[in-house]
């Protein structure tokens, strides 16, 4: 049911097999196929298998990348684009927040080479610090974005992507969620390409956005979009779908299976691009049926501009604004507004079982680094990445989280405004990287008194382990420069930098002090590998003496998930016990045990 | 097969789940367990089997925080057309569970009159359920019995995969054990099975895996036929003399130096206007005798004082 527009692309290839993919994977394939010769990323669940399997097609037919951050990646593949060659980016919804100034501009400027920008959106939160709407972003920017519903759909709609990108002289959003990028169903996929590169366009006027050159851009860009609007009023991407007149459904994207599953034979307007939105198609559909319903994830955007065509519509009266779509979240729209009857009562049961949220690994390294940061007393500006989990119990040290790099620039604030707790921020290698260097130059600059650890666990941790420019290899694996962390800290005028063995408790805690003893910026590298990635790690596990142990819980602060209560008890509390398939041997626990009963096991256990 | 490793086999009386041949129904099953059990490679094995009998197969999974052990679930339908994703609430034919907490949580996702339960007793406790120093405190997880599963699910198995697969020498392979369970109630041929399985093993480990997929194949078979054991679960837990927490401080000895401060877990110490250490939240102190211990100069002692013998004081 996807092929009727496929011979609209130029990109059409006849040898087709079917494969199981996710969503990413699909995205991924069909970039290969269309000819992508430069990719990059910066990760980001659930964006971040698409760079990650681009890096498995050959190097002699493109270049992945992962680069410092979203804005990098985009102004790489813009470069690319300018250079004549097809680019992509890939990102999650926040990212284009930190890639939005350079899109913007390049809306105007439009393409040399087709580039395609990938967002994944987040709507639930899995993984994420909100579930903002990319959709609105295309809004301001005045640029096209396609929804595919499922693995097909991505794989065609990317593709379809490169043509419109260079047919239109536009970079072309492609919208994932997170549902679509992670959910592995059939593709029937093709071969590669070859698109030869244009040569590089010379001409200031479109590439140089001075404000003359962009007065003018603008017209053309408005121009753009109307064009825009009588494409993809004709294109087969726009599936009209008849049925029953008394109502008709307005969707797109993941939210069209769930009307499906509810709603096998009714009217429905899938549209494929939820910007800009065929007007005359809409008003065409909206009079075929009695009442009109938009289903749309997050945002009203397409059931506001129905409404602005003077047409009444229903949509968020029934669907919420907030959260995952589902069969039963569609379901239970559709019974609200009258259309389905309320299904039976399930009666259901609901156990109620121990909650189960992520928490940090046996042995990780962050462990040590916020028993220090709590022991301190100090006010804790956090940041994004594995550690933002110690805010919960038992660790409980963090006191704000807001989005990549905050924590200094927090703590700058925080301090300059009299804040009477001592200030540390804490801050992940990748996210330092990412954007916390800005941040750190200016609390420099502006003499801040605060410390800041930086979490050097040496990878991207949160997103799976993903090489950055301080672990010495590129994404396909291939050696790097290596960034050296403290040369770079102190280049940016710290003058109090040193460097603590994470897994050395007593070290930790008095460089810690130290470091909010001296007054300025002081730098404190807390360096241990990640147990997960790019190696698991795994020595000899600990175990308790467990005739010794006064069942204190001193080490159960440690919130290691290799530690529980064992069946033994001691004056009234649970002896602790160690999961030796778990245990990595960090002996933190032994560390902070108050009777010295915790040492490397008699005999090894069998893997 | 190994008696102790059949933990319970609940009202295990119905047929395998037959398919239509044409399953114009999409037939659905969750996939549940903890990040690391292995909860992915069941459902991708489940996915191909479908995909090669011919049927459409969507198979959805959220991860990202799965690796830091989190919940970790997964979406398995397939039959002529497949829509959604997703599995709705009270829609599952089959629930797999590689963990005992997580197969109670997706519980309500399970057909009410027809859905199967398979779950491994295996217990990961996650941190969070210990965290209490109170005297006498029990472990929070689930206090769900394996009766009240019964009563709500129409099949329902309880079968200690992990401890059968250590016993094979690879406990990783508690999740193929599960497998094998599944393979009887849904109706592909033992050969397809097999296939895909083995396909889906490192090649080191096909000899261990095709007999941890016979063991929980033939577990059920006979599970089927024999009546339910005791559940091994639901041992009373042992009783406890209730214990008050009283400090003792010498003042004289004290040298204000602050480490009980610092290092009380519950902060319920603080130095007052003379630099003394002093009791300022007793009820917040749980009389782990951390101060006791550490304090340099042996100014605190601890009393842990039986309800008696508060009773007596009392009076």
């Amino acid at each position: 049911m996807h092929t009727p527009w496929q011979a609209a692309t130029a990109l059409k290839s006849d040898a087709k097999e079917l494969r199981p993919l996710t969503g990413n994977e699909a995205i991924a394939r069909a970039a290969w196929e269309a000819g992508v010769r430069v990719a990059a990323a910066y990760p980001g669940t659930p964006s971040t298998e698409i760079l990650e399997n681009l890096g498995t097609y050959p190097a002699e037919d493109l270049h992945a990348q992962w680069s410092t951050n979203e804005k990098v990646a985009l102004d790489v593949a813009i470069g690319a684009s300018f250079a004549g060659s097809r680019a992509l980016c890939a990102m999650k919804h926040v990212g284009l927040n930190v890639a939005a100034d350079a899109l913007m501009s390049f809306a105007y400027i439009g393409v040399n080479g087709g580039l395609v920008l990938i967002v994944c959106d987040d709507p639930g939160i899995h993984s994420s610090q909100n579930e903002q709407d990319s959709r609105i972003y295309a809004q301001l920017a005045t640029l096209p974005v396609l929804e595919p519903s499922d693995a097909q759909e991505a794989y065609e709609f990317t593709k379809l992507a490169f043509d419109i990108s260079e047919e239109f002289d536009t970079p072309v959003i492609v919208r994932s969620t997170t549902r679509l990028s992670h959910t592995r169903s059939t593709v029937s996929v093709g071969l590669r390409c070859e698109v030869p590169p244009r040569v590089f366009l010379e001409k200031p006027s479109k590439n140089v956005m001075i404000p003359a050159h962009a007065r003018a851009r603008h017209l053309v860009v408005l121009e753009r979009e109307a064009k825009l609007k009588e494409y993809f009023a004709a294109s087969a991407i726009s599936q009209w779908e008849a049925g029953d007149k008394s109502f008709g459904i307005v969707t797109a994207g993941t939210c069209y299976p769930y009307v499906r599953e509810v709603l096998p034979n009714a009217t429905v307007l899938k549209l494929g691009a939820s910007w800009p939105l065929p007007e005359q198609l809409l008003r065409d559909f909206c009079a075929s049926v009695e009442r009109v319903f938009v289903v749309e994830e997050l945002e009203p955007i397409i059931e506001k501009e129905i409404a602005s065509l003077g047409i009444k519509v229903e949509g968020k009266r029934f669907f919420p604004r907030a959260g995952e779509f589902s069969p039963e979240v569609v379901r239970g729209g559709l019974v609200q507004a009258g259309i389905l009857p309320a299904p039976p009562s399930l009666n259901a049961w609901v156990p109620e079982p121990v909650v189960r949220p992520p928490v940090l690994c046996a042995g990780c390294p962050h462990t040590s680094s916020f028993m220090a940061v709590r022991a301190s007393g100090a006010r804790v500006a956090g940041d994004i990445g594995c550690y933002t989990l110690a805010v919960l119990d038992p660790l409980r040290g963090i006191d704000t989280c807001v989005s990549m790099g905050s924590s200094i620039g927090n703590a700058v604030g925080m301090a300059k405004a009299g804040e009477p707790k001592p200030i540390v921020a804490t801050i992940g290698d990748s996210t330092f990287l990412h954007a916390g260097i800005p941040a750190l130059i200016d609390a420099v600059y502006n003499q801040a008194d605060i410390a800041v650890m930086l979490l050097d666990n040496h990878i991207t941790a949160m997103t799976g382990g993903q090489e950055h420019p301080g672990t010495g290899k590129t994404l396909r694996g291939d050696p790097a420069p290596q960034i050296n962390y403290e040369a770079l800290i102190r280049a940016c005028g710290v003058q109090w930098v040193k460097t603590v063995d994470s897994y050395d408790l007593a070290a930790t805690h008095q460089a810690l002090r130290e470091a909010i003893a001296y007054r300025g910026v002081a730098v404190l590298i807390s360096n241990r590998p990640c147990v997960l990635d790019p190696i698991k790690i795994k020595g000899p596990p600990l175990e308790i003496n467990a005739s010794e142990c006064t069942a204190c819980q001193s080490c159960m602060n440690l919130g290691c998930p290799a530690l529980t209560w064992s069946d033994e008890w001691f004056e009234g509390r649970h002896r602790i016990k160690i999961d030796p398939a778990l245990c990595i041997g960090c002996t933190l626990c032994a560390q902070v045990c108050t009777i010295d009963c915790i040492k490397i096991a008699s005999s090894p256990v069998t893997p | 097969m190994n008696e102790q490793s059949k933990i319970a086999a609940l009202n295990a009386d119905s047929e395998p789940v037959a398919f239509n041949a044409a399953l114009a129904e999409p037939f659905n099953v969750l996939i549940v367990g903890v990040g690391g059990q292995g909860v992915i490679m069941v459902s991708k094995v489940l996915a191909a089997l479908a995909q090669a009998h011919g049927f459409e197969v969507k198979q959805s999974e959220v991860h990202g925080m799965a690796k830091r052990g989190g919940a970790v679930f997964s979406h398995v339908r397939f039959g002529q057309r497949v829509w959604s994703p997703t599995i709705a609430k009270g829609e599952a034919d089959v629930l797999i569970a590689l963990e005992w907490a997580e197969g109670l949580r997706w519980l309500p996702h399970l057909k009410r009159d027809t859905g199967v339960f398979i779950c491994d007793t295996k217990r990961i406790v996650p941190p969070f359920a210990c965290l209490n120093r109170k005297l006498g405190a029990k472990m929070r997880y689930s206090t769900e019995t394996a009766e009240q599963v019964s009563a709500y699910v129409s099949e329902a198995y309880a079968i200690d995969a992990t401890r059968m697969a250590e016993e094979l020498g690879n406990d990783r392979a508690a999740n193929v054990v599960l497998l094998g369970a599944l393979s009887t109630v849904l109706e592909f041929s033992l050969p397809e099975w097999e296939k895909t399985v083995t396909s889906f093993v490192p090649k080191k480990t096909i000899a261990v895996n095709t007999a941890a997929f016979e063991l929980g194949r033939n577990w059920i078979v006979e599970a089927k036929t024999a009546t339910p054991a005791d559940d091994a679960a639901a041992k009373a837990a042992p009783v406890h003399a209730h214990y008050s927490a009283r400090l003792e401080i010498t003042d004289a000895w004290c040298k204000s130096c602050e480490i009980c401060v610092k290092l009380c877990p519950e902060r319920c110490l603080t130095l007052n206007a003379d630099r003394i250490a002093t009791m300022t939240a007793p009820e917040k102190c749980t009389g782990c005798r951390l101060c006791e211990w550490l304090c340099p100069d042996f100014a605190i002692r601890v009393h842990l004082d039986t309800e008696a013998a508060v009773m007596e004081a009392a009076r």
